[in-house]
């Protein structure tokens, strides 16, 4: 059954306080080789048949309008996996 | 006239309940609305509460403000209706796009619970009339995702715009820029913040004051504003 992921992520210049704790408990294990973590979601799609560009379409337009919120965050990627 | 003021529960709704009773000591008849049916029941005015309406899942109020009632939220707002949002009601009404800007978890990551200082930043609004400008008052907050954000560019605008309704004093409690504890709409009748004003509407059940235990009852001149603009909205 094809699914649509949708990630979306916290805008860049915005505040992350999830991945800035991550971030702490790295630094505390004494994991020092990654300068910085973000925490994002990811959104699966089910469909059934066909994934067409209409379909596409309108998972673009959930993920701006639904499973996003723009003013906090962005849609970074939708794509068909089988 | 008694001002008829509507608080709409939504599914995960705490605070109705108090809300309401709220509205009732500041001298106003409450009245329950429903999130699923799309009547507002005629009111005056409308308080969304705090609570974490659908577990907060997807983002704090987000399924709330897709509701089927939000459209007569939204359209009565339009039409300048007095509405406040507390708490989980301030987060639906920024998904809601009434208000700007956008609200995260707390910097952190705990549940606060707390009395929280505040200093009202914005008196001309229909939910802030009764208070004086720059008076510091003191309501319960509450919550797990209250950091207030917004682009460096919109801070600058609410400042500008005088938008900023409530500023934290003391203590910023959750990581909000600018400090800001709450907001208003260039009309000023839409109005969200954070702490929770119906927890401080009658004494023995409020804030520690320094003349008696849980005698704080700042949040009344929430009620009472919007009150005198209902009043002044019939005359």
């Amino acid at each position: 059954m094809p699914t649509i992921v949708v990630d979306v992520m916290p805008k860049a210049e915005l505040l992350d306080p999830q991945g800035k704790a991550v971030a702490g408990a790295f630094a505390r294990l004494g994991v020092s080789d990654f300068t910085g973590v973000r925490i994002g979601k990811r959104f699966e799609l089910t469909v059934e048949g066909e994934v067409t560009d209409e379909l596409l379409a309108e998972a673009q337009r959930v993920a701006d309008e639904i499973l996003s919120n723009s003013v906090i965050e962005d849609v970074v990627g939708i794509e068909v996996v089988q | 006239m008694t001002a008829r003021i509507g608080v709409i529960t939504f599914p995960g709704s705490l605070d109705d309940r108090d809300a309401q009773r709220a509205i009732q000591v500041a001298g106003a008849e409450p009245v329950a609305l429903w999130h699923g049916s799309h009547d507002l029941d005629g009111v005056d005015a409308l308080v969304l509460p705090g609570g974490f309406s659908y577990g907060d899942y997807l983002r704090a109020g987000a399924i709330a403000a897709l509701a089927p009632i939000m459209a007569e939220v939204k359209d009565a707002a339009a039409q300048g209706m007095p509405v406040l949002g507390i708490c989980n009601g301030f987060q639906m009404l920024v998904e809601a796009h009434l208000l700007p800007g956008g609200l995260i978890r707390n910097a952190h990551q705990q549940f606060i619970r707390r009395d929280q200082r505040l200093r009202v930043e914005n008196n001309d609004t229909a939910w802030t009339s009764d208070f004086a400008s720059g008076q510091e008052i003191v309501i319960p907050l509450k919550n797990a995702d209250g950091g207030y954000i917004a682009s460096e560019s919109e801070l600058d605008r609410l400042e500008g715009e005088g938008l900023v309704a409530f500023r934290y004093v003391g203590v910023n409690p959750n990581g909000s820029l600018r400090d800001i504890a709450g907001i208003t709409n260039e009309r000023g009748n839409v109005v969200g913040l954070m702490p929770h004003p119906e927890h401080a509407v009658e004494p023995g059940f409020g804030p520690n004051t320094p003349e008696a235990m849980r005698s704080g009852v700042d949040g009344l001149s929430f009620f009472s504003s919007a009150i005198a603009a209902v009043v002044a909205q019939a005359a």
